[in-house]
């Protein structure tokens, strides 16, 4: 057999049916959220702030909205996958079944990345109700979803396995992602920072994904598109060398 | 005779430093029911989850019909079915999900039917719809059970089988691994219960310190160390042995009212005769006779303890 197949749906099918057993907090829980951004500051804020780049001010945090809850989501939902196994023990049946790194991944990340596409979708759907969408470049918005889900998802899996507890769980993602996404120009152009601080920003990945993100939706952008895209793949592959890694050695999977 | 596991000096070092398994070697028939006994720490679950794969070896080589448990781990994966010793299960999904998913993740395709036969001879087809969380610990043991089996496995591991399982369901488990070996599986199970490798095993090895210290025919390891013993009950007590009965290593007991005779299975009955006729001559009386042969426990017992010693 060159592929388990068999195995790939398995655990995919029950990471699935995790999520829908958990529906109000994998679902639910980040569109009411991201309703409120759009509440607070969509219309609050939002009618006091020209537009930016002639789009209105809500419809211009759309992109970095629905970046902010695929980003947290993602990791949340893929760490969680594969942290609860080994806090639980039943990581047994995973390591001692005929499945490879690659398979393993495949299912585990793919289901986390499916969950938070259709997320992504629904936030976005949602935020039709609030602001007039516009999307001019679609086949790139979805590939710029795609892309990050599975990115962070890996990584979300990475912190998964690194992680020996609870608090290593959340930490991240409340430490790291959370903030790096609100400085990442989820709610503003980086272009209006002073020069300095826009080139401080540049060293932040999430700038890349969402202005990315948001040129497939405006067609305006912080940096140029095919920038964002190489920087999108870097994380990619980075993310994928690290599991494998991960895979190759045992890394806190087997002792 | 075929083996279908191979364990060729399996050495194991845990990242504490701790030296789980020394130099290991040990041959599996297949078709045989393997009983690894050996106290507490021994290095039961340690051998077991690394030639299952959930523990990397530090050295050493493992094969599983002839496939490298490492290199080839896909190939030997597939033949081993495993119950591990702590009830680890999900809480949420139900009987039935959690068996047709360890199937699948062996890579076998679907097959309710199989799924439901091997839920109902494991007594849990009136659970099958209930999530694991409400099933009682016996239940989630025939649980691991039935998801190791599910994808029809040719070496079963059962690590503890009977660990905190009452008196009922430990007779329906040693049943039930005597039907698995009629049907060709091979079962290697580890316990520290001695009765229960008796009552099952075709052979044993005792383990201890992570040391193989014997492995052996369940039947002639019993007679090779099995030692007899004919407890003489006495007619009037006396205050020694008799010099002359010296060479017969007699042992008087405290109450001075019996002796017993050790003997083993190689010198059967040599020495019985005479020594019944020369307690006679000494004017020894007994009025009731025993004899006694050591169970496996004994056995068990005193090698560990030499092996304590010796270290
Ligand atoms: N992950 C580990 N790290 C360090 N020591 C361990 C680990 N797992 C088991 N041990 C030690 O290895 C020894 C053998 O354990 P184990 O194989 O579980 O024994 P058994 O199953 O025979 O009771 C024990 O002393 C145990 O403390
Ligand atoms: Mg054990």
């Amino acid at each position: 057999m060159i592929l388990n197949t068999h195995a790939i749906r398995a655990i995919f099918k029950f990471e699935m049916s995790r999520t829908l057993r958990t529906f109000m907090q994998s679902i639910a829980s980040p569109v009411i959220s991201t309703s409120l951004y759009f509440i607070v500051f969509g219309s609050a804020i939002g009618s006091r702030i020209t537009e930016i780049e002639g789009i209105s001010y809500g419809a211009f945090i759309v992109p970095g909205l629905i970046m902010l809850s695929l980003l947290t989501q993602s990791i949340s939902n893929a760490s969680f996958g594969i942290y609860f196994p080994k806090f639980s023990g039943t990581i047994y049946e995973l390591l001692s079944a005929p499945v490879s790194p690659f398979e393993i991944i495949v299912s585990y990340v793919g289901a986390a990345a499916t969950k938070s596409i259709i997320l992504g979708l629904i936030i976005l759907a949602t935020a039709g109700l609030f602001v007039p969408l516009q999307i001019m470049h679609p086949f790139w918005m979805l590939l710029f979803l795609i892309l990050t889900s599975v990115t962070f998802s890996l990584i979300g899996f990475i912190i998964g396995i690194w992680a020996d507890g609870f608090e290593k769980l959340q930490v991240i993602p409340l430490v790291i992602i959370t903030p790096m996404t609100f400085l990442g120009g989820s709610f503003y152009s980086i272009s209006v920072l002073p020069a300095f601080w826009q080139k401080v920003a540049l060293l932040n990945p999430v700038v890349y994904l969402i202005s990315g993100f948001r040129w497939s939706f405006y067609n305006i952008a912080d940096v140029n598109i095919w920038i964002s895209l190489g920087m999108t793949f870097s994380f990619l592959v980075i993310s994928m060398l690290i599991v494998f890694w991960i895979f190759k050695t045992g890394y806190r999977l087997k002792s | 005779m075929q083996n279908i596991i191979s364990i060729k000096n399996l050495s194991k070092v845990y990242q504490s430093g701790f030296h789980a398994l020394n130099e290991i070697n040990l041959e599996i028939h297949k078709g045989e029911i393997f009983a690894l006994l050996g106290p507490n720490g021994a290095g039961k679950t340690t051998l077991i989850n690394i030639v299952c794969g959930i523990v990397n070896p530090s050295s050493g080589q493992v094969l599983v019909d002839q496939r490298d448990i490492v290199k080839d781990y896909r190939e030997a994966r597939f033949l081993i079915g495993l119950v591990p010793q702590e009830l680890t299960t999900d809480a949420f999904e139900t009987v039935w999900n959690a068996v047709s998913f360890s199937r699948g993740l062996y890579g076998k395709p679907k097959n309710p039917e199989l799924v439901e036969r091997i839920i109902k001879q494991l007594s849990l087809w009136d659970k099958k719809d209930n999530k694991i969380m409400t099933l009682s610990g016996g239940m989630k043991r025939r649980l691991l059970i039935a998801k190791a089996l599910s994808h029809e496995p040719q070496v079963l591991f059962l690590d503890e089988p009977t660990a905190g399982v009452d008196v009922n369901l430990r007779q329906d488990m040693w049943n039930l691994v005597k039907e698995l070996k009629q049907s060709g599986v091979t079962i290697i199970l580890t316990t520290h219960y001695i009765e229960e490798a008796e009552e099952m095993a075709d052979r044993i090895g005792i383990i201890n310190k992570g040391r193989i210290l014997l492995v052996d025919e369940k039947k002639s390891l019993m007679t090779k160390l099995g030692k007899k013993e004919l407890i003489l009950d006495l007619h009037s007590p006396i205050d020694e042995i008799p010099n002359k009965l010296e060479v017969y290593n007699l042992i008087l007991s405290k109450d001075k009212k019996s002796v017993t005779f050790t003997y083993d299975e190689n010198n059967k009955g040599v020495g019985i005769a005479e020594l019944l006729k020369e307690l006679a001559n000494e004017g020894i009386q007994f009025k009731d006779l025993q004899t006694k042969q050591s169970s496996l426990e004994d056995i068990f017992l005193s090698l560990v303890d030499s092996d304590k010693k010796q270290s």
